[in-house]
């Protein structure tokens, strides 16, 4: 696309689809709001960028000039950002469209984007289960055909989670790939922005525009963006390994049926496939809720109701404008987190709690390097144990709910790059297998991928 | 204090914030200055905006290198920034940025003259980056507080010293001395009036020859050099007081207030809190390189005590003379020009030390005499051309309204008369007006000869050469 008009064609169309898409409660933008934004920036978009005219929608914990960014939070209702996050502007550099805000977990904390103040987002296929979350809007709309591409954020497996369960590719690149400058923190050893795309190559393209050093984020490692690799003819000389603890007894069948179908196109391709172990794994879960509450319990510090945001009535003093703004402004999945969090950090409980966690963290990270070292370039894994579930179902339970990210918090933690591309379905509802390469090695990850895209019968029953 | 129960001995130690004088914010591009109109000196980062992130400033790390090695302390090739959690309208993250476990240095020292004990080495336990609040103003809007986050991400470092002090004037010495090293080595102002000092004490006593130590309070909130010791002496008499009726210490922060001298414990809810120490993870480790130590050392002048060691031996000047010398860095840096425009070193020490520093006390610390026309003044001295009295006098006028030395001399006259005849004329009408000492002289009283050469320097309005003047007077007091 480089002739002017058609940005704004796509514009109108994307505007069109997304509010077609309205049901889903999956973008927070209000229509004419997002129709007036979108010409506007349509007729401002550079047409020499790659991604000229391409409608992208972002997750609404990061930062836009244009839109509110509210984290699905009530207490950051109604806030305008006076910058906007080094992703957006670079995604703007090159020419795309940012397509509106979307829903997700507070402050991307849940695992199904029921946990929004603006409330719950639907599958795009069965409006009684989830998305999964907590990127679960973007993940909608992409996955609803609304937008191409969406951007999201993992701190624990928020973009391939909901990938997996909508059927889409979600890539989370490893730790200091992208900026987080302008990403609200939630745990920032964990945070990182990822993509959403309806392809492999959609989803990698904007990974690449989005990627590469920023003097912003001290955490952002000093490199040059991504550099896409070419869809290969075979995955000859690849080693992927399969860790047998992502494959536990009780992996829901089709998602078994659907690995194992994966697996062997793999071996059809060329790679070499090796069964790996991460003793570590079983304390991924475990772990991560206590990092990721640590690090949200001190990032959320700053809601106060002093500066910005909304400030709840009733304030005596003080202690009690940050009690009723906090009380009133965090939903109950954040509080809890806070709590938590304040806790494990407590003098008396931190070397019990947190840095225990932190040595297991690098026990964890450990792991995959053992692997890496023998020889394996990648290794494949289910992105979830189930497929979509039901809206509610694991509200009541919130280890239930945890423990649906057990095998993509490990990523999060040894700050590796890991991706979700659709492998099968069962019942119409997708199911996703799971790629995690090495540190800054994205384009391997990225060419196994494209590889296995080509053959994977992602639309049929496995 | 001497009571039943034995002398009493009084432990403090030090926390002290320095502001690194840097051009911008430790964490952000915001300018560090003081005095800007309330928050605008503010960004997305110093405002603790939602996304935003810090990045630390090279030139806060380079001065807080310097200052770790100016006062002799082990780099940590590895530090770490810390989060220190507590809530506070004038912390807008909610948390600080400090050092905490891992701190840049540790385990320096600072030599210091303590009145009572003579030289003595104070232990710098730690030395860390860290960044400032903002202000809370209570007194700007009836009812409301106000803030303003100028100050908030202002570079900092935190010097704690061990319970080295013995007493208050000690401690204040202390301080007095680290100032002048911060300010030497162009690490900070070190001004408290405008907070880029601040003390916080620790302070406790036990009996004289006690080895262990009593229970501590920490003394907050002292804004000034001239209330170190009131604050630290108050406090030592109150825990004296109190533990000689019976009572005992109780471990409390207390504020300083100076309007009554007094000590108030602070406030419950200003007591320290459960800060929730964690590293912080939006900055890696700070990484030091023995290059980039070795560069910040090249940095460093000469020190204070190095300087004063050196101008006793090479100037041969006595250590009170070389100790007022390097007090000031300008001030030792225009002696030494003196000298090398060809003054005298001890006569130019003398010069600098009285009429220099006084004239500079009473005009804004300015060294108004320029280095070379003082030697010159010396030098005139020396040669005799000019008496001390009028010398002084020229130096005055220099300093008022510039000029040569020797010009102004002559333009007041006051150049010194050799010639004879012109002297013996003056010590005849001093000889004349004092009868009664020429006969006293005349008896064997010769101690009364400095009182007629001071008369002749009087009636000579300093032109007299004093010594051609004793000469004369001696031949005719003896005639």
């Amino acid at each position: 696309m480089s002739d002017p008009g058609e940005a704004l064609a796509s514009a109108k169309a994307a505007a069109d689809r997304i509010v077609r898409a309205k049901r889903l409660n999956a973008c927070l933008t209000p229509p004419k709001e997002l129709r007036q934004s979108l010409t506007k920036q349509a007729q401002a978009a550079h047409p020499s960028g790659v991604l000229y005219g391409m409608p992208v929608a972002v997750k609404d914990n990061i930062c836009t000039l244009e839109f509110t960014t509210t984290c699905g939070s009530r207490i950051l209702e109604g806030y305008r950002s006076p910058y906007e996050a080094t992703a957006v502007a670079k995604l703007k550099a090159a020419g795309a469209l940012i397509a509106g805000k979307t829903n997700c977990d507070e402050f991307g904390m849940g695992s199904s984007t029921e946990h929004s103040t603006y409330g719950r987002t639907l599958h795009p296929f069965d409006k009684t289960r989830v998305p999964g979350g907590s990127s679960g809007g973007s993940a909608a709309l992409v996955a609803a055909g609304a937008v191409p591409a969406g951007l999201g954020s993992e701190t624990g497996g928020s973009v391939r989670q909901p990938a997996s369960f909508c059927g889409i590719v979600g890539i989370k690149p490893t730790y200091g790939r992208v900026s987080r400058s302008g990403l609200v923190a939630f745990g920032s050893s964990l945070d990182q922005i990822g993509v959403f795309g309806r392809s492999v190559h959609d989803a990698a393209r904007v990974l690449s525009v989005i990627s590469g050093r920023d003097p912003r984020d001290s955490t952002c490692e000093a490199r040059d963006s991504l550099r896409l690799p070419t869809v290969p003819e075979s995955l000859q000389g690849f080693v992927i390994g399969i860790p047998k603890e992502y494959f536990p007894p009780d992996l829901a069948p089709a998602v078994r049926r659907a690995c194992d179908r994966a697996i062997r196109l793999l071996k059809e391709l060329g790679a070499a496939v090796r069964e790996v172990s991460l003793p570590h794994t079983q304390y991924a879960v475990p772990t991560y809720y206590i990092i990721a509450p640590a690090e949200a319990s001190s990032n959320l510090a700053r809601y106060d109701g002093a500066r910005y945001g909304p400030r709840f009535d009733g304030a005596r003093d003080v202690r009690a404008l940050y009690r009723t703004t906090r009380g009133e402004g965090f939903g109950p999945e954040v509080r809890r987190r806070i709590l938590v969090g304040t806790y494990v950090l407590s003098s008396g409980y931190y070397d019990a709690y947190y840095r225990r966690a932190q040595q297991m963290r690098a026990l964890i990270a450990q792991d995959f390097r053992n692997v890496f070292d023998r020889g394996v370039d990648l290794l494949f894994t289910p992105t979830t144990p189930t497929p979509a579930f039901k809206a509610g179902e694991k509200l009541a339970d919130p280890v239930a709910m945890y423990l649906s990210d057990i095998f993509v918090v490990t990523a999060n933690l040894a700050g590796l790059p890991a991706m979700s591309l659709p492998i099968g379905r069962v019942k119409g509802l997708p199911i996703g297998g799971q790629l995690i390469g090495q540190a800054f090695l994205e384009d391997e990850m990225i060419e196994a991928a494209y590889a296995l895209e080509r053959v994977v019968p992602a639309a049929q029953d496995a | 204090m001497t009571v039943a129960g034995g002398a009493w001995e009084t432990v403090i130690g030090l926390e002290t914030h320095v502001q690194l004088r840097t051009a911008s914010k430790m964490f952000c591009g915001c300018s560090a200055a003081f005095g800007a109109p309330p928050n605008t000196n503010v960004c997305p980062v110093c405002l603790g905006l939602p996304g935003a992130l810090p990045v630390p400033n090279e030139q806060a790390l380079k001065l807080a290198v310097r200052a770790a090695l100016a006062l002799g302390c082990t780099l940590h090739p590895k530090s770490v920034f810390a989060r220190k959690n507590y809530f506070y309208p004038d912390l807008p993250k909610g948390y600080q940025i400090s050092q905490f476990e891992q701190p840049l240095a540790t385990q320096g020292a600072l030599s210091y003259v303590s009145p009572e004990r003579g030289l003595t080495t104070a232990t710098i336990v730690r030395l860390h980056l860290e960044e400032d609040a903002g202000k809370s103003l209570h007194d700007r809007f009836p009812k409301e507080t106000a803030i303003d986050l100028n100050r908030c991400g202002v570079p900092l470092i935190e010097i704690v010293t061990g319970p080295d002090f013995r007493s208050p004037p000690e401690a204040r010495r202390y301080l007095q001395t680290l100032k002048q090293v911060l300010e030497y080595a162009g690490i900070s102002d070190c001004d408290m009036e405008k907070g880029s000092l601040r003390v916080d004490a620790n302070v406790s006593v036990r009996r004289a020859g006690a080895t262990a130590l009593g229970t501590k309070t920490e003394v907050k909130n002292i804004n000034s050099f001239a209330y170190v010791e009131k604050a630290l002496t108050v406090e030592r008499d109150r825990q004296i007081a109190l533990l000689e009726g019976g009572g005992v210490v109780e471990q409390q922060t207390l504020l300083y207030d100076s309007k009554t001298n007094g000590v108030r414990p602070q406030r419950s809810k200003e007591q320290s809190h459960d800060y929730r120490y964690f590293p912080d993870p939006d900055l890696p480790p700070l990484a030091l390189t023995e290059e980039f130590i070795a560069q910040q050392q090249a940095q460093l002048p000469e020190l204070p005590a190095t300087k004063r060691e050196r101008f006793m031996t090479q100037y041969a000047l006595s250590v009170n003379d070389a100790d007022v010398l390097t007090g000031d860095r300008a001030v030792a840096d225009y002696y030494e020009a003196v000298v090398h425009a060809g003054a005298d070193a001890k006569l130019a020490a003398n010069w600098v030390i009285n009429e220099v520093l006084a004239d500079a006390k009473t005009h804004d610390e300015q060294l108004r005499v320029p280095p070379g026309a003082l030697a010159q003044l010396i030098g005139l001295v020396r040669g005799g051309t000019l008496s001390q009295q009028a010398a002084k006098r020229v130096f005055a006028e220099v300093a008022e309204r510039g000029g040569e030395p020797r010009n102004v001399a002559e333009a007041l006259g006051v150049v010194q008369v050799g010639d004879s005849g012109v002297v013996a004329g003056w010590v005849t009408e001093v000889l004349g007006a004092h009868p009664q000492e020429v006969v006293r002289y005349k008896q064997g009283e010769t101690k009364l000869m400095p009182f007629f050469v001071g008369q002749v320097m009087k009636v000579s309005r300093g032109k007299a050469d004093p010594k051609l003047a004793q000469r004369i007077l001696e031949e005719k007091l003896a005639a």
